[in-house]
């Protein structure tokens, strides 16, 4: 399942998320300061969306702008969709030559942003990001099967977040992709039940509920179910792996 | 036709444990590929293995050595695990990304943790005047000189490849010929073809620029194990066939998602007479069918190919006889024909000869996939075998230096003494250009080879999505590098028994 490929075994963990501080760099002798757990691997405990307040989400590297559509409180998306099919391999979301600009500096982070979805071929006749745009207007992308498959680039998840998109919901993702959204949080991406990009339409209004594990096309009126989100929920919400690393006591945090 | 040849056997290889609960893994197979999900074989929750390690259930390859690198007696599919990395490798594209990430989590006076096992290869993008590009090729060497990072190929004269004797080319080839692929180890790196190195009888898989960020500081990742689809390829390789037909066939067979956190094992007697880079061919492409890994165990192929190219010594393991594999497919290569994967999906495979009246724009021949010296010396075969010259431009693009100079030395067989240089000039080929990925990804706009037009290439690469080479509408065709060179000679996509036969 594709939610669960990546799981942590905190030593500690609270309900409530402490505030987010200063991401701190810690101490060099990392071997010994980095707790790796030594038990079998058994069920994790699963975290239920969280209630509490909710931060401006900042990717691993280099804080966000806080997106709009994110509900401080209960995890909620809002927002316009954008729908695009199945196969969208990682060349299509961010194209080779992009690849010269670097996720962590911020000018060029933004311009990765810029250039999201750039190489979708002209039978999308909607551009998601309008022209003269940095950011899309699209909160939410709906895709099909095997989203994000191809090259391991991270930039593709990272543009995608650069841009504005607050998750993707689509029927299965390619492993890399999926792996390097929950390691950097840009994207939550969550899987639906079914073939979405088949109900909706680019420019319906939907709202995730990920507390509901569910999707509400407000323009058609449909709900839908989706998959939870599982353990890497958690990871996405607290900016990334180092930071939920941090957050959980597996890398001490200097505070 | 071909798919006559191949008896899929659904059935998983099953062992039932008395007194525990039901561990049945069900693969959804129907055939309308859209539907294929990946399903990851449930943890046998009933059986611990005992503490002294003694109790041990039968293990794929794979298994194997993603549990003795996280220090376990066994590992299931499904679990997860800490696994200690043998090498990292990190190209031009990536460096930057993760030399920041690692020191802003790790800190700015942080040393690496291993500067031996960070292999550090400049290859993506280098032979451009993009200022960036070039940018991220100094960030590589200011951080391997400040890290002291032992295995560094620097490149500092873009204008001449040659005056660098450092300079390799196209990563996973050069972890090959420098001997960091060992059977037995684990090694990541940031490029999705990583899984190329499987080759060897290791695990191998792409990562990106966070987890990469994370094992440079500490060594470790976390990986879920995956389980493991068999592919018994058997049969007399038939001399028209070349291993990038063999994966195009099972890519066609399983789908773009197929594999998808799967490990894919490669065996049979076929795959047994293939030398070490037509099995980095095979295993080059797991990643199109989204497969986690792929393995080819480690015989006196490989032991040979590795002996004048590392001293470290390593320890290949095996699936157990009575290992669990989610399926298993057989082949029957002798029945097999050469292939294309039309645009703009690797998965869309043809035959060859029934795409004999798809007109072409242009050949090339390079990449980790197509660029290796076996490749050159496959295309060279079909030129010689016809003495004509090209109806295309056909771009060559040797993966690495020593390909490079190879193509200039090494006579080929049956020639009479001339070298792949000479029988590539004589057939009007484009001469060998700089070494490095090229225009596989497409690159910045002043790439060599790069499809800047929406024109139809046949190519040794790996992927056909649209853009892939650069223009949108770009039509490429994804072949060996013995059909390439026949579509060459023909201006048209080409079996190569036209003149092989």
């Amino acid at each position: 399942m594709a939610a669960s490929s990546i799981s942590f075994y905190p030593k500690t963990f609270t309900s409530s998320p402490t505030p987010k501080t200063q991401a701190k760099p810690f101490i060099n002798h990392f071997s010994n300061s980095l707790r790796f757990p030594t038990a079998a691997s058994t069920s994790p405990a699963i975290f239920t969306a969280s209630t509490t307040s909710k931060v401006p989400r900042a990717s691993s590297v280099i804080s966000r702008g806080t997106n709009e559509a994110v509900n401080a409180s209960t995890n909620t998306f809002h927002g316009l969709c954008y729908v695009v099919g199945d196969n969208i391999d990682t060349d299509q979301i961010i194209p080779a030559e992009y690849l010269t600009l670097v996720p962590s500096k911020p000018e060029e982070y933004e311009k990765l942003g810029s250039y999201a979805l750039i190489g979708l071929p002209s039978t999308y006749i909607t551009r998601f990001i309008d022209e003269n745009e940095t950011k899309t207007k699209y909160k939410i992308v709906i895709g099909g099967d095997n989203f994000g498959c191809g090259s391991s680039r991270e930039h593709a998840p990272v543009a995608l977040g650069a841009a504005g998109v607050a998750a993707v919901v689509a029927e299965s993702y390619a492993r890399i992709f999926f792996r390097n959204s929950v390691a950097t949080g840009e994207i939550y991406p969550l899987e639906s039940e079914g073939r979405l990009c088949e109900e909706c339409s680019t420019g319906d209004l939907v709202t995730i509920e990920m507390a509901e594990s569910r999707l509400i096309n407000h323009t058609t009126g449909k709900e839908y179910k989706l998959k939870p989100i599982g353990d890497a929920g958690p990871v996405i919400e607290a900016g990334g792996i180092f930071a939920y690393a941090r957050k959980t006591g597996m890398i001490p945090s200097h505070n | 036709m071909a798919s006559s040849a191949i008896i899929p056997n659904p059935t998983s290889f099953i062992k039932k444990n008395p007194g525990s609960s039901t561990s049945q893994c069900s693969v959804n197979k129907c055939k309308s590929f859209k539907k294929i999900v990946s399903v990851i074989t449930p943890q046998q929750s009933e059986r611990r293995p005992a503490t002294t390690g003694l109790v041990k259930t039968a293990m794929t390859l794979t298994e194997k050595i993603l549990a003795r690198a996280s220090e376990k007696p066994q590992l299931v599919p499904g679990e997860n695990a800490w696994v200690n990395v043998d090498t990292l490798m990190i190209h031009d594209i990536c460096g930057h990304g993760s030399f920041d990430i690692f020191k802003k989590e790790f800190g700015t006076d942080a040393r690496v943790w291993d500067r031996e096992k960070i292999v550090i290869i400049p290859d993506h993008y280098i032979f451009t005047s993009d200022e960036r590009a070039n940018r991220n090729v100094d960030i590589l060497r200011d951080f391997s000189v400040e890290q002291k990072i032992k295995y560094f190929y620097d490149i500092t004269d873009l204008s001449n490849f040659k005056a660098n004797p450092d300079y390799k080319g196209v990563c996973h080839v050069a972890l090959a010929q420098e001997g960091h692929c060992r059977p037995g180890e684990v090694l990541l790196g940031t490029d999705s073809h990583t899984c190329t190195a499987g080759a060897f009888g290791q695990f191998a898989t792409g990562i990106g620029i966070t987890d990469a960020g994370f094992i440079s500081g500490s060594g470790k990742i976390l990986l879920k194990v995956p389980p493991t689809l068999r592919f018994v390829l058997d049969g007399e390789m038939p001399d028209y066939l070349l291993a990038k037909d063999l994966i195009l066939q099972i890519i066609g067979e399983i789908s773009l998602a197929g594999a998808t956190y799967k490990s894919m094992e490669f065996m049979g007697t076929t795959v047994e007479s293939l030398n070490m880079e037509e099995r980095m061919t095979l295993c080059n492409m797991v990643i199109e069918a989204g497969g986690k890994n792929g393995v080819v165990p480690a015989d006196t192929t490989t032991f040979n190919y590795l002996e004048d190219k590392t001293s470290l010594s390593y320890e290949p393991v095996y699936s157990d006889e009575q290992a669990r594999f989610l399926s298993e497919y057989r082949f029957d290569v002798s029945k097999l024909e050469p292939l294309v994967a039309k645009p703009h999906s690797p998965e869309n495979r043809a035959l060859a000869r029934e795409c004999k009246d798809v007109k072409i724009d242009r050949v090339y021949i390079g990449s980790c996939t197509g660029g290796k010296m076996e490749d050159f010396l496959a295309a060279a075969r079909v030129f010689l075998a016809s003495g004509k010259k090209v109806k295309v431009p056909t771009f060559l693009v040797p993966a690495t230096q020593k390909v490079w100079m190879d193509l200039y030395t090494l006579p080929v067989p049956g020639s009479g003494g001339k070298t792949c240089s000479m029988i590539f000039e004589e057939a009007g080929c484009d001469t060998p250009a700089s070494p490095g990925c090229g225009a596989c990804m497409g690159g910045p706009k002043d790439t060599y080879a790069r499809l800047n037009e929406p024109k139809v290439c046949v190519s040794t690469t790996n992927r056909n999505f649209p853009g892939r080479m650069g223009h949108k509408e770009g039509q490429i065709y994804l072949a060996s590098p013995y059909t390439a060179a026949a579509s060459a000679l023909t201006g048209y996509v080409t079996d190569p028994r036209e003149f092989l036969q």
